[in-house]
């Protein structure tokens, strides 16, 4: 294709993509009489901030609590994706590939399938409801995508003689991976944390099962705010750009990475 | 002895996460098998073992066929889902692949949706997909009329036949960049002495992308059609997000959701368990045959 076609492909699909972004952001400086469906594209006649401010009271504690939410789940799960990786390419045991499988497997199982004794089985361990209860779900659950992505990376990035050469010089699992193999894991944490802080500051059906709206992440407050009868559209606008706010921002400053953690959802690199 | 003082660290390591999805993954899908073969209809508890009845349930006696209705929902919603998305992020990754000017930036806009999650996008695709028509016609109907595409004006998910294909819009509208991004990095992983020896050949544009380049991306394209399929079975935030739980764009998940709200757990657990082996049928044999090609490498 010659270069005119080619970018006026893309423009269009640029402007198409972009078209969303635009309705959200117009709308959520409209006043309450200046939104009507046929008027949708017309930027706001008033420039009001008085959605963000009822969208920001209402999301407030959830979003501070989704915080509490997301950090630890990334933390967590890449240290424990970390040391499974490391174990699974570069201290392999006897069937190694077999016990791979079967911890990838949990990747794609619809949670719906383990959603209803998981309920209970929090419950009966005496984990404390909402935050707490999911940030246990996020990080079992996460442990397959993040065990793939750290034995990814050390199989394609640490020298098996490296490993070797320690091992020889008399250093045990632990001490090898704690000094020699995670001052090289910066890119693979990298984009574990990026992949978990993202899925569990996104989710919404381990919320919805495991937690409410008073002790729940933003996407529980943002459909109570969104999807109630009579919905505020300018407020559910600006809270669901609220809600966006921090996921874009890593996606801007870490776009990069963030490509990478993409990259390795797919199971063969 | 000393084989296992070699490895044995490495598993004892490994073994808390072994026993945590021992547990939490293939433990609480028995569990759920458990349920789905009882008769636990209420919060009250179960009286016993039921066989598949709750299977013959869903598939023969269901009030309004409304299991099959949801399985039909999901099956036109994947298709569209999963063609739109795939054709999408080839074209632009196609586009993109040898390099245009301004690349950086139609790649983080294509890819941005990406980041927002289906709750927070819902929340304006809702408006976009507003059924209005014709003179109070807002979202993309008022585009379409703005463009004297009139005839494009359709009632989006409110359509009782074709509603699930609109619903996949919005799923296209956030996959199709991911794709692209697995496509161009398969595109870039092909080495320039290929294509150039293709050129030497004398093959022509059309040939050298048929023969050559398509053939390689096969394995990026089977990655591509798994973790959207796989996405597609689960889709859930999407459809809670956009219109709610309600009959016309009901599927199995979020019948899963509306059986537990009834506290009717035996059946919640059967179309749970329906919906895992919709997944395993694909994800097994993918993982099998990956963990095959890996050891011959």
């Amino acid at each position: 294709m010659t270069r005119i076609p080619r970018y006026t492909v893309l423009l269009l699909f640029l402007i198409v993509v972009l078209m969303p972004a635009y309705v959200l952001v117009v709308t959520s400086f409209k006043a309450g009489s200046d939104i009507g469906v046929t008027s949708q594209w017309n930027l706001p006649s008033t420039w009001t901030t008085a959605s963000w401010e009822k969208a920001w009271t209402a999301l407030r504690p959830s979003f501070l609590r989704t915080f509490q939410l997301a950090i630890p789940v990334a933390v967590i799960s890449s240290l424990i994706g970390a040391a499974n990786g490391f174990v699974l390419s570069r201290w392999r045991f006897p069937g190694a590939d077999v016990v791979f499988t079967l911890i990838l497997f949990g990747m794609f199982i619809p949670y719906q399938a383990v959603m209803i004794p998981l309920r209970d089985i929090v419950l009966t361990l005496g984990v404390p409801p909402g935050i707490p209860t999911l940030v246990l779900a996020h990080c079992v659950y996460g442990i397959p995508i993040c065990t793939l992505i750290f034995r990814n990376y050390y199989a394609t990035t640490v020298p098996e003689d490296l490993v070797e050469a320690a091992r020889v010089d008399g250093a045990g699992l632990l001490r090898t991976f704690t000094r020699i193999i995670l001052p090289i894991s910066g890119p693979g944490f990298v984009v574990t944390v990026i992949w978990q802080f993202t899925s569990a500051w996104n989710d919404y059906l381990f919320a919805i099962f495991l937690s409410n709206t008073r002790n729940g992440p933003i996407t529980i407050a943002l459909n109570a705010l969104a999807g109630a009868q009579s919905p505020d559209y300018a407020a559910s606008m600006a809270g669901a750009l609220i809600t966006s706010l921090p996921t874009l921002l890593v996606y801007v400053l870490l776009g990069r990475w963030f490509i990478g953690g993409l990259m390795a959802g797919s199971v063969k690199s | 002895m000393r084989r296992f003082r070699h490895w044995g660290p490495g598993l004892i390591l490994l073994g808390p996460s072994l026993i945590l999805l021992a547990i939490f993954v293939y433990g609480l899908i028995a569990w759920t098998i458990k349920v789905s073969v009882s008769d636990e209809h209420t919060a009250l508890g179960s009286k016993g073992f039921v066989g598949l009845d709750n299977y013959t349930y869903l598939f023969t006696e269901d009030i309004n066929d409304r299991f099959l209705h949801s399985l039909k929902n999901l099956l036109i919603f994947t298709v569209v889902f999963i063609a739109g998305a795939m054709l999408l992020g080839l074209l632009w990754a196609y586009l993109l692949e040898r390099g245009v000017r301004g690349e950086g930036l139609f790649r983080t806009v294509y890819l941005f949706p990406m980041a927002v999650s289906f709750i927070a996008s819902g929340v304006v695709w809702r408006w976009l997909m507003n059924p209005n028509q014709g003179e109070n016609a807002g979202g993309l109907n008022a585009v379409f009329g703005g463009l004297h595409l009139d005839f494009l004006q359709n009632p989006w998910w409110t359509d009782p036949d074709w509603g699930m294909a609109a619903m996949a819009v919005p799923a296209v509208w956030q996959l199709s960049g991911y794709v692209m991004a697995l496509f161009l990095a398969g595109f870039r992983g092909i080495s320039a002495e290929l294509r150039e020896a293709a050129a030497m050949d004398g093959a022509s544009t059309y040939r050298l992308y048929r023969n050559v380049i398509f053939p390689q991306l096969t394995p990026v394209a089977l990655s591509a059609l798994i973790i959207l399929g796989h996405m597609s079975m689960k889709m859930f935030d999407l459809i809670m997000s956009v219109s709610g739980p309600q009959w016309l764009t009901e599927v199995p998940a979020v019948y899963v959701w509306q059986a537990l709200l009834t506290s009717d757990y035996a059946k919640a657990a059967a179309i749970s368990v329906v919906l895992l082996l919709l997944v395993a049928v694909v994800i097994v044999p993918y993982l099998v045959w990956t963990q095959r090609t890996e050891k011959t490498r």
